[in-house]
């Protein structure tokens, strides 16, 4: 294929894919460490009503109002969790459970009950996203990324996910120490002075952060699949951190490439007329890589038990 | 108009839904209550979004044969099929890898939705005509159900409950203790499997009315909601039943009664509002009932300390106490003790003299573990062991001036 069919039409979404996908990665093996993975899932639940409720306020779709709307959703979600957990005493997944699930009722009854037939905002597109159609149609070739007049028309949602990205590596680098020794031993962390509590919601926050901006460009699937089956791949890989962390990095580039060219070229190879999703299939190739790890990954059993138990 | 929907007034269509809807609420709410005890309410999460692939896959076989897509007997038996493989995925993942169950669940519902969305577009392009409310599916509609559909959904709910009905014992034992369970003989992870069977039997059952993002929280909610009220497991579940018809009932009927109402999310909020006002009002468990123990609580400590003072002749400045002790009749208005309250204070710091040589002495360890500052001490030790203490302390004596 020739860069001037490939700049346009495949590159912006290709590179906002591998963005996000990274961005709810890195946060992602924390996540898993700590028992906390399904957050994800919830969060992604919870920034559909954010939005509407965001539009409602508003009245326009967007970018600011909505991110505002679908961040705040998810830190009401999770002190929400927290809260009912603590004054029910229920077990965290239950809890999780009522909030998430009543968050997301909400949202679509909002959602069918407001007029939004003017606008491009309904359940489906908050599921899987359109990351096919975020193109870049002032491109003409490999020499428009030198050119500062087609770089001005570039999706928006390709700065705001590398924003994001680097927002993410940076707090994982700043806060790595720290990070990997409460997520290990809590107990050893509060005995350094290290603000477990603390800590623990701003990881949370990131997550949401990414989860927020990924939702934006490429639906509320992706989301969850990347925040868990990369680290999830990656832990069967890897005994360090270190190499767990860059595993699933590995592995988060990999199934946004692969899902985005199997989505966009499977079908025609098949001979099929048309794409399919590629938040979808991003996702399943994400599982495939889970599937093929958890069966050869050099470290896929728990340490210490008996192999084939 | 509500109260038209309510008494199943609107028509056929609108009373097959709240039926349908009922008999699903009741025994999503009875099998989700095992699932909750057992600690593995987010499986049905999994489990449900699992089912997307089938309902899609048994679309297009049935479309590709020539029949219609739309068959829901044949839809809901490829979703079954999904789901089951979703399951046995999640399983394996934990059984077989170092990943814990909420790695495992995201992942399954993850990957299995991702590849229903995959099929979903594969359906659109395949140009079979209108896919025709696959997407309903995903949130449920209830719009344009048939008698076969109602019928369906209704012999499924009854076949659940009286599968139920037939394994609770077993199933309350697992969720309880599975250690023993096992050392009793029982086959457990059979147990288990029939329990997540259920829950597959009831998401797969739901899928029509409020769509497999929604079902699990008909599994979820109404179990916690009843766990507020009670502490018996029977309990638990016939009341999980009730919440979750009631609600299922309740918000079939609104959804009915006014245009743009969806019945799926109306259900959760439904239900939702159910547990809310469990979550504040139940007895013993609930918010209002744990803030007026502490109330109850704070006023003891404070009457406690206000005639241990008394007693001891000093001054009391602390504003609660001081209401507390001149409400009893304890003190004037100037803060001097009243006859009664002077009684009660020499009572008071005997009761503590009494303790203290009561947590001295080793031969009354265990008694002397139970001493908290208000615990009285009549409701610790005989009168006769009181009376032998009192020995010990002596009685009053003169005061030499």
């Amino acid at each position: 294929m020739s860069g001037e069919e490939f700049v346009p039409l495949s590159l912006t979404p290709l590179l906002i894919g591998i963005f996000a996908a990274v961005a709810c990665a890195l946060p992602g093996n924390f996540l898993l460490l700590r028992k906390q993975a399904l957050i994800g899932d919830a969060i992604s639940h919870v920034v559909l009503p954010g939005i509407v409720v965001a539009f409602l306020l508003t009245g326009a779709i967007s970018a600011a109002p909505m991110m505002l709307g679908a961040a705040g959703a998810a830190v009401v979600a999770v002190v929400l969790i927290e809260a009912i957990r603590r004054l029910g005493r229920i077990e965290p997944g239950a809890a999780m459970g009522v909030v998430f699930t009543t968050m997301f009722a909400g949202g679509v009854l909002l959602l069918e009950q407001t007029d939004t037939s003017s606008v491009h905002l309904d359940v489906e597109h908050a599921l899987y996203g359109n990351l096919e159609s975020l193109i870049w149609l002032d491109a003409t070739g490999w020499s428009s990324l030198l050119d500062p007049q087609a770089l001005a028309h570039l999706p928006v949602e390709l700065p705001r996910m590398a924003l994001t990205l680097l927002a993410v590596v940076l707090f994982i680098a700043v806060f790595w120490r720290v990070l990997k020794i409460s997520t290990f031993d809590e107990g050893f962390a509060r005995t350094l002075g290290i603000r477990t509590n603390l800590l623990g919601l701003a990881l949370v926050i990131t997550a949401a952060v990414a989860a927020v901006a990924a939702f934006d460009a490429v639906g509320s699937i992706i989301v969850i699949a990347m925040f868990i089956c990369p680290p999830a791949a990656a832990r069967m890989m890897s005994n360090q951190l270190e190499g767990q962390v860059a595993w699933s990095v590995g592995f988060a580039v990999l199934s946004a490439v692969f899902g985005y060219v199997l989505a966009g070229y499977g079908p025609l190879w098949l001979g099929a007329q048309d794409a399919v999703s590629a938040a979808g299939m991003i996702a399943t190739v994400s599982g495939l890589i889970l599937a093929v790890s958890a069966r050869f990954g050099p470290c896929r059993n728990r340490s210490g038990a008996p192999v084939g138990v | 108009m509500l109260i038209d929907a309510l008494l199943l007034q609107l028509g056929y269509n609108a009373t097959l839904v709240a039926i349908g809807a009922t008999l699903l609420g009741v025994s999503a709410g009875v099998t989700g209550t095992f699932l909750f005890l057992r600690k593995r309410a987010l499986v049905s999460d999994a489990i449900s979004h699992a089912t997307l692939p089938g309902v899609c896959l048994a679309f297009i076989l049935m479309a590709s044969f020539g029949g219609d897509g739309r068959n829901l007997v044949g839809l809901l038996l490829g979703s079954a099929v999904s789901a089951s493989a979703g399951l046995w995925c999640l399983n394996w993942l934990t059984r077989n890898t170092r990943l814990a169950e909420d790695a495992a669940i995201g992942s399954v519902l993850s990957v299995f939705f991702g590849f229903g969305i995959v099929l979903l577009t594969v359906i659109q392009t395949l140009g079979v005509g209108r896919q025709a409310g696959l997407e309903g599916f995903l949130l449920g509609s209830t719009a344009g159900m048939l008698w076969a559909d109602a019928m369906v959904i209704a012999v499924g709910g009854a076949v659940t409950l009286l599968l139920i009905l037939l394994i609770r014992r077993p199933m309350t034992l697992v969720a309880f203790d599975p250690e023993y369970a096992a050392a009793r003989g029982l086959p457990v992870s059979k147990i288990d499997m029939a329990m997540m069977g259920l829950v597959m039997a009831v998401t797969v059952v739901g899928l029509k009315i409020v769509g497999l993002i929604l079902i699990v929280a008909l599994l979820i909610i109404p179990a916690v909601t009843a766990r507020f009220w009670t502490e018996r497991s029977d309990y638990v579940v016939l009341l999980a039943g009730l919440a979750g018809g009631l609600s299922a009932y309740i918000g079939a009927a609104m959804s009915a009664s006014a245009p743009n109402l969806p019945t799926g999310p109306i259900i959760v909020l439904m239900s939702f509002a159910l547990f809310l006002f469990s979550l504040l009002f139940a007895p013993n468990r609930g918010v209002l009932a744990a803030v007026l123990r502490h109330f109850r609580f704070q006023r003891r400590v404070h009457l406690r300390q206000g005639l241990l003072a008394l007693a001891q002749g000093q001054p009391i400045y602390e504003k609660l106490t001081l209401r507390l002790l001149r409400n009893g009749g304890l003190v004037r208005a100037d803060g001097v003790a009243t006859d009664k309250g002077k009684a009660r204070a020499a009572k008071a710091l005997r009761d503590e003299r009494r303790w203290a040589v009561v947590r001295a002495d080793q031969a009354h360890e265990a008694a002397a573990a139970l001493y908290d500052g208000l615990r009285q001490i009549e409701s610790v030790l005989t009168q006769d062991q009181i009376t032998e203490i009192d020995r010990h302390i002596g009685g009053p004596k003169e005061v030499l001036a």
